[in-house]
């Protein structure tokens, strides 16, 4: 900093502004100064009843039963707490103002004026003008949500504690503990997170498998009818996802579908239990994923396939590879660097994928010593302890144990692309 | 001549394999198009070709009065169409500020939105039904539509930003000399060189709501108004079997618009993917 200032400006208005409002009276921006004291009063006068509500609520979730809703009180809590943010936030912004405009007098500039401010604002102010409807929105659809999440997990939320008849209490990481310590919950939690894992890389491996070698199968230079091949095979793409699922379960019934009943008693196989039995309902459930998932690799392997080089072929055929040689020295690593970034989204898709899970049997079929089905992923027992068994807390420290995942792979992957290293992009 | 018989046993091998492939997409897809004719109502019954093919069911499906598949459709159309639109609005506007601006906290905005396209927002579903419950949400689709805007804003920003990077600054800088403003260089100049992204974002706003299944479903109670989704779930799970070639009607008649609609489009969703994609 400049060594030779000798006046405080800086600092006086930083402190004066402890008062909103008054830093800026010292800069002699009477204009702004009185905005911040009026926003400030304003804030004051209307949110006080919200903030001393919200907080006593968020602290207590209630004190007499039938009488203090305990869920609404967390949810007035986090509008306070939003509140309370944004207010933070105004009142950090007066004091850096006025600490900059004190730094500036020090260093022997003049501050804008009236008028320069007023156009400042609708400069600087443009950017924020835009993303305000979006933000708002995500606000409250999103992060709200996610609030309310967190603080849930960390209640005992669930059908005895039900309000209005109960109040539900904090209890700190019981819910973390439990799910680690209480046998069904702990055998209940691996097992499901187990059989996720195993989904999300079978699965997705699988259907990135297919949709590679089809791309390349189909993109050989002497093969016929290649648009026709195309168009049928990006069909499961097409389809509404959740149609072709529920045709799946009609096919996969075992009494009357055309699986048991004629595909298999056809090549002489006797009826397999699809729909009650955890191993064969898991293989169906791979191979349904990987008739709706491979699609979309094949269409973009296609796209890259498309644009390698013809040289690199050439090059090798004169060298004498052979085909296999081809493909895993120029086809596979051309393939795999251009869609790296999307294959990893394909694996946080499907750890996600609630939709083929619980359309096809539900998440069965029933297993006995735990409170999950068969097929269970995460998300699908979530949905399944929320809806049906109302554990609410314990869905929610589920919850929090399944982002914390899938954030700390997503930000593992960006950290792995340049994304963020690009010159401008941030 | 070795040479002629490896390469006809290469093509032979091929086109088994996509032989094969082609069946195991197809079969079933067919599949419910003959059950759809069939005379029958169950499951057990229905085969790829009846004997007897009927358009019974799809006029059951068109009966106003003992079925609601009409106003399913409907309803779905509405919240995708209605979707789609303020996704596209705000989609823009949060892609052109992040792309063309630099200011406090542009930085953790763009964190905070990758972050979030990354949990998808049903993780949430126990907040989204408590708080619809509390705000009066619940089985409206005002709040359905809220949040599937709210859940198309993170990922398609980035997608936005990713595109409008790639037009040159110099033409809103030469804008701005001649005197325009940020709302006419945005709505003159920016949006005009962007349909092509605007119409990856329409695409994938329409057709996100349309696919959902999880949020219509915990959000939506009656069945008047249920999505497409909700309410073809509900037609074969409530008697497994004995509605199941009307089921069949409903999947075929919403099937055949929306692949059509995607056949015609896919280029562009694979274009929108992969450049979006490869720049994070």
């Amino acid at each position: 900093m400049n060594s030779n200032v000798t006046t405080k400006h800086r600092k006086n208005a930083g402190l004066l502004s402890i008062i909103p409002g008054f830093g800026q009276f010292y800069n002699k921006q009477f204009v702004k100064g009185i905005i911040f004291l009026v926003l400030t009063i304003a804030f004051f006068s209307s949110f006080s009843q919200t903030l001393n509500w919200g907080f006593w609520g968020l602290i207590t979730l209630g004190e007499i039963p039938k009488l203090d809703h305990s869920i609404f009180l967390l949810i007035d809590g986090i509008i306070a707490l939003l509140v309370a943010i944004i207010g933070v936030g105004i009142y950090t912004f007066n004091i850096y103002d006025a600490y900059n405009n004190g730094k500036k007098r020090d260093e022997g500039f003049l501050l804008n004026s009236v008028r320069e401010q007023y156009h400042n604002l609708l400069d600087n102010g443009f950017p924020y003008l835009m993303i305000s409807p979006g933000f708002l929105l995500l606000i409250f659809v999103v992060i709200f949500p996610i609030i309310f999440v967190i603080l849930l997990s960390f209640t005992n939320y669930d059908l005895y504690h039900s309000p209005p008849a109960k109040l539900v209490d904090w209890v700190g990481i019981q819910n973390y503990i439990d799910i680690f310590k209480l046998d069904l919950w702990r055998s209940t939690f691996f097992g499901v997170l187990g059989w996720t894992i195993v989904w999300t890389f079978g699965a997705t491996t699988l259907q990135v498998a297919i949709g590679v070698f089809l791309a390349v199968v189909i993109n050989q230079k002497d093969l016929k009818g290649k648009a026709f091949f195309r168009t049928i095979l990006i069909l499961p793409w097409a389809v509404p996802a959740f149609v072709s699922i529920l045709i799946f379960s009609g096919m996969f019934n075992e009494s009357f579908g055309v699986i048991n009943t004629q595909i298999l008693s056809m090549l002489g196989i006797d009826a397999i239990p699809w729909m009650t039995e955890e191993l064969w309902t898991r293989f169906a459930l791979i191979l349904i994923q990987s008739w709706l998932g491979f699609p979309f690799i094949f269409a973009m392997t296609t796209g890259v396939l498309q644009s390698i080089p013809n040289e690199l072929y050439e090059a090798a055929n004169v060298d004498g590879a052979s085909i296999f040689q081809k493909f895993r020295g120029i086809t596979l690593p051309m393939v795999m660097y251009a869609t790296a970034p999307i294959l990893i989204t394909q694996y946080t898709f499907n750890f996600n994928n609630f939709n083929v899970i619980f359309l096809f049997n539900g998440g069965g079929p029933a297993l006995p010593g735990q409170n999950a089905g068969g097929s269970d992923i995460l998300i699908s027992w979530i949905y399944q302890l929320t809806m049906t068994s109302g554990q609410y807390g314990k869905a929610a420290a589920i919850t929090m144990l399944l982002s914390l995942i899938v954030v700390t792979v997503a930000l593992w992957q960006f950290k792995r692309t340049n994304s963020f290293k690009e010159e401008d992009m941030m | 001549m070795t040479n002629k018989t490896e390469k006809i046993i290469r093509l032979s091998v091929s086109y088994l394999i996509l032989l094969v492939a082609v069946v195991i997409v197809i079969y079933p897809l067919l599949w419910v198009l003959g059950s759809s004719f069939n005379p029958g109502q169950s499951l057990s019954g229905s085969t790829m070709f009846p004997e007897n093919p009927t358009l019974k069911h799809y006029k059951s499906l068109f009966d106003i009065e003992n079925s609601n598949y009409v106003l399913w459709y409907l309803n779905s159309m509405k919240i995708s169409l209605i979707t789609m639109v303020f996704a596209v609005i705000s989609v823009a506007f949060t892609g052109y500020a992040f792309s063309r601006y630099r200011f406090i906290g542009r930085k953790n905005g763009l964190l905070t939105f990758l972050v979030l396209q990354m949990i998808p927002n049903f993780a949430a579903l126990i907040a989204i039904f408590v708080l619809a419950q509390r705000t009066g949400l619940l089985d409206s689709h005002v709040g359905l539509i809220l949040i599937y805007v709210g859940g198309q804003i993170p990922m398609n920003t980035w997608l936005m930003k990713g595109y409008l990077d790639t037009i040159p600054k110099e033409l809103d800088e030469s804008a701005r000399m001649d005197g325009a403003g940020h709302l006419r260089i945005f709505w003159q100049i920016i949006m005009p060189l962007s349909k092509p992204i605007l119409a990856v974002v329409a695409l994938f706003s329409f057709i996100a709501p349309f696919g959902d299944f999880i949020l219509a479903r915990i959000m939506l109670r009656s069945e008047e108004k249920f999505t497409m989704g909700v309410g073809l779930y509900e037609l074969v799970s409530k008697q497994f079997g004995n509605e199941f070639t009307t089921f069949a009607a409903g999947s075929v008649l919403i099937a055949i618009p929306i692949t059509i609609l995607f056949l015609s489009f896919q280029k562009y969703f694979i274009s929108g993917l992969t450049a979006g994609g490869t720049k994070g």
